[in-house]
């Protein structure tokens, strides 16, 4: 399956194997301390509003997903791409948003319109991130 | 061998004082149950702080609003030289009930009205005065004015007959995903009910409260300025308050939190 997201005036296409994305979205390996920044950022990924995360410096993680520690251990980088950036293509009733997706979307405010939530470089960098959570 | 009878007299206590404390609140004449079925107001999502400053009128920020609207209640306005008072008398005995109702099918236009437009209605009709803006000053007085007279009675909206399409459209509302969250109320408001989204404990969503005083707004809100909030937090378009769209999702909101009684002012986060 191949889906195209048009991010910054980019097309990036990836390709979904096996309910996982193996292949990096992007040319530059993913930074785990950019992604730690990109998990915590309100206006961005802002995890720890649904997933209990290991980060005690901000308090009162969300209970709605299920919790983040080990979670790296449990998964490897290809699924946690994909568990990012479209976790509807492994369930289709899941309340966890698509993070770089752009289509099949319903009357989104203009400001957000046709853009993804998390760049592709985000999404790279929190995969690395989450794959610290051993 | 003793051991075991402090245990027996703490759970023979704790039986008996459920009922008894059910009994009491017959006797006290308290208000219905925030709880009807599986039906629970936000009320029971609240700090006991908040709880408190709901209950008391003298606190209760709300009241600042049902206060000003009893002042226009009694006001003449308009070329007419009317006021509420000239048509329906005391607002106690003549708006008992009113909100219970709310929205309703009107005949006249073919489609729902909720209160706020049948307000704005009597002020053009008899009155023959400028509407109140949707979420004016005024419009919000009024409309808490006239909620409160029937604070503590049950919601009982009706959903039959004409009333039933837009009760359906409304429902299509909530269970629609929208915005760039791609999130429908139905998965935060129906699945994920007592879970917490960061510090909240997530509510049913129950509009037996409002107009709303609302800590997050230092201000008090209609239900349509909350879908309007609620619609940007997922990242999707608001509609304009007073749209017929958010008064059939007005509607099937009533619907569902039928019984839970009218607590307008209410305190909410």
């Amino acid at each position: 399956m191949h889906s195209t997201v048009r991010d910054q005036g980019q097309a990036e296409t990836y390709q979904i194997v096996g309910g996982a994305i193996p292949e990096s979205l992007t040319n530059r390996p993913g930074d785990p301390e950019r992604g730690r920044l990109v998990v915590l950022d309100r206006t961005k990924g802002d995890c720890i509003v649904c997933h209990a995360m290991p980060l005690p410096e901000r308090p009162f993680h969300g209970t709605v997903g299920p919790p983040l520690d080990g979670v790296g251990r449990r998964s490897g980088a290809g699924e946690l791409r994909l568990r990012v950036v479209d976790p509807k293509a492994l369930n289709s009733h899941t309340i966890m948003p698509a993070y770089y997706k752009v289509e099949g979307l319903y009357q989104v405010l203009a400001q957000y319109r046709d853009r993804p939530i998390l760049t592709a470089q985000d999404i790279e960098d929190v995969v690395a991130y989450l794959l610290t959570l051993k | 061998m003793n051991s075991p009878r402090p245990i027996l007299v703490v759970i023979l206590v704790l039986v008996l004082s459920a009922p008894y404390a059910f009994v009491k609140r017959l006797v006290a004449g308290e208000p219905p149950p925030y709880v009807v079925e599986d039906r629970r107001s936000g009320y029971t999502y609240l700090s006991e702080e908040n709880q408190r400053l709901q209950n008391d009128e003298f606190a209760n920020p709300g009241m600042f609003w049902v206060e000003q609207g009893r002042t226009l209640w009694q006001k003449r306005d308009g070329a007419a030289h009317l006021s509420c008072v000239s048509c329906h008398g005391d607002a106690a005995t003549g708006m008992r009930g009113v909100r219970t109702r709310y929205p309703r099918f009107d005949p006249r236009r073919n489609k729902l009205i909720n209160l706020e437009q049948q307000l704005n209605r009597c002020r053009e009709e008899r009155l023959r005065a400028a509407p109140y803006p949707y979420e004016s000053e005024a419009l919000l007085a009024l409309t808490s004015f006239v909620s409160f007279q029937s604070r503590g009675s049950p919601v009982e909206v009706r959903i039959d007959g004409p009333a039933r399409p837009f009760f359906e459209t409304g429902r299509a509302f909530f269970m629609r995903r929208r915005g760039q969250l791609d999130l429908a109320c139905t998965q935060c408001h129906d699945q994920y009910t007592g879970q917490r989204l960061r510090g909240d404990v997530i509510s049913q969503g129950q509009t037996n409260g409002f107009p709303i005083y609302r800590h997050t707004w230092q201000t008090l809100g209609s239900t349509h300025r909350m879908f309007a909030w609620c619609n940007v937090a997922v990242r999707a378009e608001p509609l304009p308050y007073g749209a017929d769209d958010y008064i059939n999702l007005e509607l099937y909101l009533a619907w569902r939190g039928r019984g839970l009684p009218v607590e307008a002012p209410a305190v909410r986060r």
